[in-house]
């Protein structure tokens, strides 16, 4: 079960963690404000648990996509036979981050991210010469996504005993 | 984005330390004054190459296991009014603008969508059918059967 102080600072830190010296002090005194009367110490340990039970994967920044080189979404339409063999390919590049099964006539997903947009087609060409399938090149041209934090909902289980992680969230391309 | 702006993103984008004074641990580990670091960094969020600094909740992890990467085709003209209505939604993780392959890929517009369960996912699928309406002549929902790879986003150091 979540405390009131772990399920306020999932729900209200995801975005807004001052930029000065001691963050933690500063969100101590804006909890304390609130009713929870902590001390900086208090929010340390109280983040450093969530992150240790995987509810939180990290406290910091969160960077757009674009600033960090070049990258699309792909997609191959490949044979069911033939899908473990092309999946090893794929998975072979070191500039494949995420690579998924979906249920369709398109049913490999993977991003891949390189240093610039031209190793990102270098190679999206190799991996179209070691399948010999075409590959759906999808780069993203625009970003309509609105940071306003996902409002998060605890009245059920409050977590999943998985060791899966969210397939999507972090899927920034 | 200069050579330190990089270092930074190299030195933060695993997460902040969660110490009392994170952000000198940081500066000590560049070897750069605490200030330059902090205006540096305010200088990003300013222009948007840093999101939000926050806690980044692991939402499978907090029972939201059902998602749907849906895709739809979107009048060109329209797109940017409705993608932005899409992105606002709180379900929609990500809602990007993607080019169409004609005629095996008609979709242009791609959202995220996150819930509980299948059946809240496709409630709010409907909700977005009905915020398209006539705007947009077909969609599809692809969810996800596998992870076949999973590695995190990673700027590489250039000293290393």
């Amino acid at each position: 079960m979540l405390t009131p102080l772990e399920k306020c600072l999932l729900n209200d830190y995801q975005q807004g963690i001052p930029l000065v010296s001691k963050p933690y002090a500063e969100m101590a005194k804006e909890l304390t404000r609130k009713g929870f009367s902590v001390t900086s110490s208090e929010v340390i340990d109280c983040l450093s648990e969530l992150k240790e039970k995987g509810l939180i994967s990290r406290v910091g920044p969160v960077f757009k996509p674009k600033t960090v080189g070049g990258s699309t979404l792909a997609a191959l339409a490949v044979p069911v036979e033939r899908m473990e063999e092309v999946a090893q390919i794929v998975n072979s590049f070191s500039q494949v981050n995420h690579n998924y099964e979906r249920e369709h006539h398109y049913n490999l997903w993977f991003v891949v991210t390189a240093s610039s947009q031209d190793d990102v087609l270098l190679v999206l060409d190799q991996i179209e010469q070691q399948t010999n399938l075409k590959v759906l090149n999808l780069p993203m041209e625009n970003d309509y996504h609105i940071n306003l934090g996902f409002p998060l909902c605890f009245e059920e289980a409050d977590f999943k005993d998985s060791e899966f992680e969210s397939p999507m969230f972090k899927t920034d391309h | 984005m200069d050579d330190l702006d990089r270092k930074i993103i190299t030195a933060t984008q695993s997460g902040l330390p969660l110490v009392k004074n994170p952000y000198e641990i940081i500066a000590k580990t560049l070897n750069i004054e605490v200030t330059l670091l902090k205006q540096r960094m305010n200088n990003m969020l300013e222009n948007g190459q840093i999101r939000r600094i926050g806690a980044v909740p692991n939402h499978y992890k907090l029972g939201y296991t059902a998602n749907a990467m849906s895709v739809w085709d979107v009048s060109d003209d329209k797109i940017n009014e409705l993608g932005q209505q899409l992105g606002a939604l709180s379900f929609v993780s990500h809602c990007y603008e993607r080019p169409r392959f004609l005629p095996e890929w008609p979709y242009n517009l791609f959202a995220m969508v996150h819930g509980k369960n299948k059946e809240e996912v496709m409630q709010q699928i409907q909700q977005i059918v009905t915020l398209l309406g006539k705007d947009c002549s077909a969609y599809e929902l692809l969810y996800s059967k596998q992870i076949l790879k999973k590695t995190g986003l990673r700027l590489k150091d250039k000293n290393t």
